[in-house]
């Protein structure tokens, strides 16, 4: 059996914003077909620790090394490191003004130089595959949440990246919706996609999760593999707050 | 009892629609008769007082007189084929010239600091100016120069004066659009690796243009009047043509004649912002629900 191969490295990495602490020398190895959840009560840093592996916050102090290399290295060139790294966002955040293949289809023609036609193919595959084929010609507002959601999700994956980063993706989803989405994360799970998920979906991490870890205050407290953590977890405040939220009915 | 009352009623389909909320003649014929006839009575004691009054013939003579009406129409009309032509061109050149006043004040990036800052004096310097102020300044003292290799026109010059003052405005309006576009779209842009200009381009600037639309129909309907203000520096349009009626008569209906002619242009516009304003309002509330 080869050791696994690590594709994500965060080490010792420290966030401000502004005065404010909100990663405290956070440090996660995320190996090759990976699936990680990052858990804990809002506020904990865990949406800030997903941004900065691709950059859309630049961390303060440590490295975060993606396949080896520091996501800083100039090799990764002006775009490098968004075409190696997909992310969804909690409110889908598609371009409303463009209809469904040319939100998938904006990046890998406008900034990757695929030609039309072949970025078009592609998109099509992924929205079929998605079950989204006959709204190739929609626009968001004309879609139901969960069906926006999958095409951020088709979104992510347009330029084949190696890592995929989902912050929430179903918190604002009506319950009946969220099915949907989570089992095209299983569906990307079994395909062996590298992925960081921040998630109140407790169930989900369970489930799906190789290890989950629980964030507060901006620092990892616990990171386990699901049985034991959400079992017995090692620390009080893991448990406190998965008490709460098993009281609140997402358990 | 297995078939109880319920079943039956399932069966039987649901209850028709109520009544229909159409408009109902009946119920609306007295109020629109005393609407109707308080307005009558306003209105027509408001006309017969101003008519009554000792001095109404020298008014009416004054400015309603329909033979001078008549005689300054054509005059008054080609005036105002000016102001139509100056009003497209220079609102052409604003929203142009204001846009790229706007896309350089949004740039972010840290070398792009000299634009933000110039383009910050420029909007306080135009916007701080009566446009009266600079279309003098422009209209009289440019020409005055002989600059070779220019224009000498007081139009042309005068036309300068109100894209700079008034792109000032709409510069801010555009900013305010590109701010109202949600951080989220900016997030989505920059992790799918578009350049700070294809953000821009591609994915801000389509929604902030939309989202102004209702504020710039209120600047369209101002600059339409506000291009009267080259008359002061001799551009004949329906002011100037107007003006010069009531130099050689001494009767003021010429100013009417224009007035109204003003009128029937914003009148419409003013009607269209609105509608463009509701609509955009629903739009939003769709979006919202």
């Amino acid at each position: 059996m080869t050791p696994p191969k690590p594709m994500i490295e965060i080490d010792e990495v420290t966030k401000y914003f502004g005065q404010k602490l909100v990663l405290d020398r956070v440090s996660l190895t995320v190996n090759r077909h990976e699936t990680i959840c990052l858990i804990g009560a809002s506020g904990s840093g865990k949406s800030t620790l997903l941004r900065c592996v691709n950059r859309l916050v630049e961390h303060d102090y440590g490295t975060i090394r993606l396949d080896g290399v520091p996501n800083t290295d100039p090799s990764f060139g002006k775009t490098g490191l968004q075409r190696r790294t997909g992310i969804v966002f909690q409110s889908y955040n598609l371009f409303p003004h463009m209809n469904v293949l040319d939100n998938i289809t904006l990046a890998p023609r406008r900034v990757h130089g695929v030609p039309r036609p072949e970025a078009e193919d592609r998109g099509r595959a992924i929205l079929a595959r998605f079950g989204m084929d006959g709204f190739a010609g929609s626009y968001p507002e004309q879609l139901s949440g969960g069906q926006q959601q999958r095409v951020a999700i088709a979104r992510a994956l347009m330029t084949r990246p190696d890592v995929l980063l989902l912050d929430e993706i179903t918190a604002a989803l009506d319950p009946e919706l969220v099915g949907e989405v989570l089992s095209i994360i299983r569906g990307l799970k079994d395909e062996g996609m590298t992925m960081m998920i921040v998630t109140h979906e407790m169930a989900f991490a369970r489930d799906c999760a190789d290890r989950v870890a629980f964030l507060a205050d901006g620092e990892i407290l616990e990171i386990d593999h699901p049985e034991r953590l959400f079992a017995n977890s090692a620390h009080d405040r893991t448990r406190r707050f998965l008490q709460r939220i098993t009281q609140g009915g997402r358990l | 009892m297995t078939d109880g009352p319920h079943d039956t009623d399932r069966r039987r389909g649901p209850p028709p629609p109520p009544p229909g909320r159409g408009f109902d003649w009946r119920a609306a014929a007295l109020p629109s008769a005393i609407s109707a006839a308080s307005i009558l009575i306003v209105f027509g004691a408001l006309a017969w007082a101003v008519t009554s009054a000792e001095q109404w013939p020298r008014i009416r003579l004054q400015f309603f007189n329909l033979d001078a009406m008549i005689a300054a129409f054509p005059r008054v009309l080609q005036g105002f084929w000016v102001n139509i032509q100056v009003w497209l061109t220079v609102l052409v050149c604003i929203l142009l010239w204001a846009l790229a006043l706007a896309i350089l004040r949004s740039l972010r990036a840290p070398w792009c600091a000299p634009f933000r800052l110039m383009v910050v004096i420029y909007i306080d310097l135009f916007r701080g100016v009566p446009v009266l102020l600079l279309v003098l300044l422009f209209g009289f003292g440019i020409p005055a120069l002989n600059l070779p290799g220019l224009p000498n026109s007081g139009l042309f010059w005068g036309g300068v004066a109100m894209v700079l003052s008034y792109a000032a405005y709409v510069a801010e309006i555009y900013r305010s659009g590109i701010d109202a576009v949600h951080e989220g779209q900016r997030a989505a842009a920059k992790s799918l690796g578009l350049t700070e200009w294809q953000t821009l381009r591609y994915a801000i600037l389509p929604q902030a243009l939309r989202n102004v639309v209702p504020a710039l129909m209120n600047i369209v309907v101002a600059l339409q009047k506000d291009v009267a203000l080259l008359s002061v520096i001799g551009v004949r349009d329906a002011v100037r043509e107007a003006q010069i009626y009531t130099a050689t008569t001494f009767n003021y209906s010429s100013l009417i004649v224009a007035a109204g002619l003003f009128l029937l242009a914003t009148i419409p516009m003013a009607r269209l912002a609105d509608y463009l304003t509701r609509r955009d309002r629903m739009r939003r509330l769709q979006m919202a629900g």
